[in-house]
């Protein structure tokens, strides 16, 4: 056919594609990062993730900063949920020394852990919300992450980096003014999720917007070593939580949420459920919480009540020790991991005796899940890959550590 | 099939790679097996295929420095994890600084590909067959790896900071 | 009454249809209850800014109801978070791209002097590259401090002169920083 002939002689058109620079500031990435996006049209080609515009050098800090200084720096990793960060850094220095916990100390872990997910899950859902273009629920949701403020504020004065507990417990037992807030909180934010959720599970908007966006196969995730909601999404009930318990997780009923196709709805859903489970467990806490001290019988690591320092010998001697870093530490690695908001939140501790950690990495689940992200919105529109960034909620902090 | 524990697969790998694992310790309830690096890449291999071990998920891989280990200065640390049977294990091995070469696992393990290219701009560790081995964290025109133990933590050009008040 | 405080009228002599007052003092008052700010959040202050934005402490409230992320429309800069060397080129250019009148205010110890993170890859301090005009000090601070700082960025704007690009310390700040 002369069609045919004409085709072989003449040459194939070249595609051109537009290349778009998506960050590191954009009012809709959360985070400082950046992706250099080839697009034909609409549609993404490709994708060339540039990080490290917030590298911190937190592992080269680690080094030298004594185990108790280094709470400080884990705050600032998922700053979202900086609990769950601190207290994954005690269990790991509590794992080296073989500390052993009172009841009342881990269960009073779990409830402060808990309410930091659920605050966690609860900017990363309106902030989804937010960027299909609902506002409206953001600026409710935003009001009952000051109620946990408040009551961050209770057990240890801070608000967002919270620097909560030590190594060995907590400074102090949790006051009544805390209950009630607790139980305030407990009471009145069913409701309010109730109603966001209401407002945006079965929107059809949403629905139509999300679904089918930027999805992951179970495989590729497994592949890629996502953990946390990402991977639940996908279908793979991997929960840190109940695959190697700590702190007195095991004592605990509740149920590990699972996507189907790893979408973008399915990562929304899976944190909804989330929220619910965490004030389930949070409740459990409460009912079953034991008798006991707020903290553990370590006097080589627990910094001793003031009024001792000041008037007892050992108080004062082991208020010196412990400041100056004089105790004796095991030598020895350790890996310590925990369910943080985004994955397990891994801590590879070297300790070589001396005060401060001889290498101390953190395994960030954003750093390595978000190596995934140009697979996942190839072959989408620009609009959906913003949403399947804020969906798999990168937390800069995290990512650059 | 037998339970995963500790002794039985200290036992197997021990079996099946003999003398090129240089030693195998149960360290805070991990198996953690440090292997010649030269059979570094089959071990992991070894450990992700075997039907029974079946370490399919790669948890963590980092590095670390240990200047006074002469010959053996770069470490690297791989985490495995067996999801299905719950078993994790550690695999380290030892490299010179002046010859800092190890196969890279991203044939194996898509997630090894940024694990991999931070452990190379901290610390200097060449991963061969890495697909884009450069910096990532760091500003591009770094020119030293600065995890290293020589090198200081702070920025020496800072004008506003003055050590002798720092106590440095 | 209700305590909703307005805005205090400058000093004027005023009559039936009209009112005597300086321009610069009227100007100011405007500029001051309308910036528009660019939220430049990079890390942890970032969150609580989002805080400051919300139903609770509503920076809303002075005016800076329209968030502006194209440094083309903004009048404040706020940066919040640690800026690191990699970022510190972006940041001016940025700020270059911002037209006058412009303010800067470095939220949070990060932006003003590096913070905790006294390392090789942090900048110590955004006035290192750019001219600040308010630091608020916290790690984070709380939103009640940056509406502080927000406020004392009034006070700036209110008893600005109407053309303070062409006064010469002004220029001389910016000539040191190398900007044109």
């Amino acid at each position: 056919m002369s069609t045919t002939e004409k085709n072989t002689t003449t040459a194939v058109e070249e595609k051109e594609y537009n290349i778009l620079n998506l960050g590191p500031t954009h009012p809709a990435t959360h985070g400082i990062f950046q992706n250099v996006l080839k697009m034909d049209g609409e549609i993404i080609v490709e994708a060339e993730p540039t990080i490290g515009y917030i590298h911190r050098a937190f592992e080269k800090i680690a080094e030298r900063r004594p185990f108790y200084q280094i709470t400080t720096l884990t705050d600032r990793l998922n700053y979202c949920s900086s609990p769950i960060n601190n207290m994954g850094w005690h269990m790991t220095v509590e794992k080296l020394i073989g500390a052993q916990l009172p009841k009342k100390v881990e269960y009073m872990r779990v409830i402060v852990m808990e309410l930091a997910r659920i605050a966690d899950h609860i900017i990363c859902n309106s902030v989804i919300a937010v960027d299909t273009g609902a506002l409206t629920g953001f600026t409710y949701v935003f009001q009952w992450r000051e109620k946990i403020y408040e009551m961050y504020e209770e057990i240890c004065g801070a608000r967002l980096t919270t620097n909560v507990g030590r190594i060995g417990g907590f400074e102090r037992d949790f006051s009544d003014k805390f209950h009630k807030k607790l139980n305030d909180f407990l009471a009145d934010f069913p409701a309010a999720w109730k109603e966001f959720e209401s407002l945006i599970n079965r929107n059809r908007i949403f629905m139509d917007r999300t679904i089918g966006c930027g999805p992951i196969t179970a495989e590729m995730a497994l592949e890629y070593s996502f953990t946390g909601p990402n991977l639940r999404a996908a279908g793979v009930d991997y929960d840190v939580r109940a695959m190697n318990p700590y702190s007195s997780y095991q004592d605990f009923d509740f149920v590990i949420p699972v996507g189907t196709n790893g979408d973008t709805y399915d990562r929304f859903m899976v944190r909804n459920e989330e929220i619910w489970q965490s004030l389930s467990i949070i409740k459990q806490a409460l009912e079953k919480m034991p008798e006991g001290k707020h903290h553990a019988d370590i006097p080589e690591f627990y910094l001793p009540p003031k009024e001792d320092v000041y008037t007892t010998m050992e108080g004062l001697i082991w208020h010196f020790k412990i400041v100056m870093g004089e105790t004796e530490v095991p030598k020895g690695e350790v890996y310590h991991a925990v369910e943080g908001g985004n994955g397990e939140l891994g801590f590879y501790l070297v300790s070589d005796g001396g005060r401060a950690p001889y290498r101390l990495h953190f395994r960030r689940p954003c750093y390595i899940y978000y190596q995934a992200y140009p697979e996942m919105i190839k072959g989408g529109m620009l609009s959906d890959a913003i949403i399947t960034m804020s969906s798999m909620n990168v937390i800069a902090g995290e990512l650059d550590a | 099939m037998a339970t995963l524990t500790n002794e039985y697969v200290q036992s197997r790998i021990a079996s099946q790679f003999g003398d090129k694992i240089t030693e195998q310790v149960e360290s805070y309830g991990m198996l953690t097996v440090t292997v010649h690096h030269e059979a570094y890449f089959d071990l992991i291999k070894w450990l992700k295929e075997d039907a029974e071990i079946n370490c399919m998920f790669l948890t963590d891989l980092t590095a670390a420095h240990y200047p006074d280990r002469k010959e053996e200065e770069l470490n690297v640390v791989v985490h495995l994890h067996n999801l299905p049977a719950n078993f994790r294990i550690r695999v380290k091995t030892y490299i010179a600084s002046a010859h800092p070469h190890l196969p890279s696992l991203t044939p194996l393990y898509k997630g090894a590909n940024w694990m991999e290219r931070e452990s190379f701009d901290f610390f200097g560790v060449k991963f061969t067959g890495h697909p884009k081995l450069k910096t990532i964290l760091n500003v591009d025109d770094m020119d030293y790896h600065p995890m290293l133990k020589q090198y200081p933590m702070e920025d020496q050009t800072r004008e506003d900071k003055d050590n002798k008040y720092f106590g440095r | 009454m209700s305590d909703i405080k307005i805005a205090e009228a400058p000093v004027s002599i005023d009559g039936p249809g009209f009112s005597l007052t300086s321009l610069d003092k009227v100007v100011g008052l405007a500029r001051a209850n309308s910036i528009w700010p660019l939220p430049f959040a990079t890390s942890c202050c970032g969150i609580e800014f989002m805080a400051t934005m919300g139903a609770n402490y509503d920076l809303a409230r002075f005016g800076s109801e329209r968030l502006s992320f194209s440094p083309r429309q903004a009048d404040l800069l706020m940066v919040m978070g640690t800026i690191a060397k990699k970022m510190g080129p972006v940041l001016r250019q940025v700020y270059l791209q911002m037209a006058e009148p412009r303010w800067v205010i470095a939220v949070g110890a990060c932006a003003s002097s590096g913070g905790i993170f006294d390392t090789y890859s942090v900048l110590q301090g955004i006035d290192r590259v750019i001219p600040v005009d308010v630091y608020v000090p916290g790690c984070p601070p709380r939103p009640e401090q940056i509406i502080d700082g927000v406020m004392r960025i009034q006070d700036l704007v209110k008893t600005e002169s109407l053309r303070r690009r062409n006064e010469p310390e002004y220029k001389q700040l910016l000539a040191g920083y190398g900007i044109q």
